[in-house]
């Protein structure tokens, strides 16, 4: 497999063609912006919460292949869950990024002490070779955060 | 072709260079140039056997340094037949030339009530800088509009300008590649009264730059996107105009005295060159602009036309209604820089199949957002070519985009 299509596996594309969860969620779910500074993609993640679960959730804003499909499969893993499930998931996928990141530069592997299945998710692997589009796959969960983040400080 | 290209590419160490033995196809000169191996030369050169400070050394050495310096800028100075050196202030880069503008004219000029005229098609070098001072001293900013096709809008021309006091813009969109009609829009805010900022930086690489014709009152571009070093950039302004600003850095090679009560300035232009300026980096701009000069501005721009001309019409054959490019339609009223959008394709994801090849291109938002807003676009795809550029490459980068198509195709 060349690196491009271990980049670019049919499940990316798939969720980039047809994105799971898109569209807006009226108030009072939160809205929360994310921007990546470096492309221009910009992601709007709208959250709305009942008793500490995620009741809904959706994706709006522009964005490449990667952050796009990283949306959608974060819409899907996390809808239905509690906060502090999601928060385990966000955990274990940016480890899953950065496990990565390590083994290239030949550090000591397996750190992860997450035994939560990314599912899909794992398909994102590829991208940690690219180090520029790890910013594309982080976008939405860091606007996840800091959506968790602003629902916190404003109750 | 104009220019024997394969000749041209020699010169460049770089484009001989392989990555999984595929050559380099380097299309992103709008963002930096190449370099010229007589370039890196005279940058060693300085370094291996003339090295000292200038302006201040009593021995042959620093005056040897402090001649390839002001060699360099009396080769600026010709280059964009300014009358004098005087007029000719070295800065790190175009970016730090305009916030000297901004600093100095516009501190003493601007205030509540008072306005500036930029355009859409600015880059985030010729906003950000106003819109800090504006911050601070309450002024308005006013826009020039775009039509559809990349051109100013000016049927309300006289109005923005209408009692501002600045009209600064582009020469060349780094976006659109439109070329703006300096020469007129200065003409008319003159009658005005306005100051009038050109930023050259795309302008001044690709075609024969002349501020006396031009009219203009500053003039701002870079060296880095003419064959040039980075770390060198060059404002240009009337020396009355100069003359009557306040400095910008202080320190060392600015003053003339210091006394515990005070400093008086130096001169022009060093009044404007606060501490030990980019020797190495002045003698890298000198040789690019001899460089570009013994092939000639003027075949440069015509073999540009050609290629952008190629490049248009090769990229619609071959994409169809699948590809959006930005900009004017004929290759002679821009430069050679071509904004596309690619159906299906987001313009990371292009640039990242493009990678695979070995082709460079940018994808982003090109440091205009507001134009990207304009455009109603997050980015764009950004081809830019430069002399050393020929069919070979366009034809490269069409085949790779072939690739982007069967990959994003639903």
């Amino acid at each position: 497999m060349s690196s491009l299509d271990d980049l670019y596996r049919e499940i990316i594309l798939d969720h980039y063609r047809s994105p799971r969860n898109q569209g807006e969620l009226a108030p009072p779910a939160h809205r929360c912006e994310g921007f990546n500074a470096l492309c221009g993609d910009e992601i709007i993640v709208y959250v709305s919460l009942i008793d500490e679960k995620i009741n809904d959730i959706k994706i709006g804003g522009q964005g490449c292949s990667i952050s796009q499909a990283s949306a959608s499969m974060m819409t899907e893993i996390i809808k239905g869950k509690s906060v502090s499930e999601a928060e385990e998931i966000i955990h274990a996928f940016k480890e899953m990024m950065d496990i990565y990141e390590s083994e290239l530069s030949g550090e000591e592997a397996g750190r992860s002490t997450s035994d939560i299945d990314l599912g899909d998710l794992e398909a994102l692997q590829g991208v940690v070779k690219y180090p520029v589009r790890i910013k594309c796959a982080t976008l939405a969960w860091n606007t996840l955060t800091q959506s968790f983040d602003e629902i916190q400080n404003s109750s | 072709m104009s220019l024997d290209v394969g000749i041209i590419k020699k010169d460049f160490p770089v484009l001989q260079r392989n990555i999984n033995g595929k050559r380099l196809v380097y299309l992103d000169s709008a963002n930096t140039s190449q370099k010229p191996a007589s370039v890196m030369d005279a940058m060693e050169d300085y370094y291996r056997k003339f090295n000292a400070n200038v302006h201040r050394g009593s021995y042959q050495l620093a005056n040897e340094a402090t001649a390839i310096l002001e060699g360099a800028r009396d080769n600026v100075r010709n280059f964009i037949n300014a009358n004098s050196t005087k007029e000719v202030v070295f800065t790190k880069n175009a970016t730090e030339a305009m916030n000297l503008i901004s600093n100095t004219w516009g501190r003493e000029n601007l205030a509540s009530g008072d306005a500036i005229v930029l355009t859409e098609l600015e880059h985030h070098a010729n906003i950000v800088p106003w819109q800090m001072l504006a911050a601070e001293r309450g002024f308005e900013i006013r826009w020039i509009k775009i039509d559809d096709n990349g051109h100013l809008d000016l049927s309300d021309f006289d109005q923005l300008i209408d009692g501002a006091k600045l009209l600064s813009f582009a020469a060349m969109s780094n976006v659109l590649g439109t070329f703006t009609p300096v020469k007129d829009l200065t003409e008319r805010a003159h009658e005005l009264g306005l100051v009038v900022h050109a930023d050259a930086s795309q302008y001044t690489p690709h075609t024969g730059t002349d501020v006396q014709a031009l009219g203009v009152d500053f003039l701002t571009f870079t060296g880095h996107k003419l064959l040039g070093p980075m770390g060198i950039g060059v404002l240009w302004g009337k020396e009355d105009l100069l003359d009557s600003m306040p400095p910008f850095l202080g320190g060392g090679e600015m003053i003339l005295n210091v006394t515990k009560e005070g400093f008086s300035t130096n001169e022009l232009p060093w009044k404007f060159e606060a501490g030990t300026p980019m020797v190495a980096e002045a003698a890298g701009l000198g040789a690019a602009i001899d460089y570009l000069s013994n092939i000639g501005m003027n075949e440069i721009r015509n073999h540009e036309i050609e290629l952008t001309d190629y490049a248009l019409g090769k990229l619609t054959s071959e994409f169809g209604e699948t590809i959006s490019i930005f900009g004017p339609k004929d290759a002679t009223e821009r430069g050679g820089v071509i904004s596309f959008t690619f159906d299906g394709a987001h313009p990371h994801d292009i640039s990242q199949v493009l990678d695979e090849e070995n082709i460079c291109i940018r994808a982003g938002h090109h440091c205009a957002k507001p134009l990207m807003q304009v455009l109603n676009v997050g980015a764009t795809s950004r081809v830019s070519m430069y002399l050393y550029n020929d069919e070979s490459d366009i034809d490269a980068l069409v085949a790779g985009l072939h690739k982007v198509r069967n990959l994003f195709t639903l």
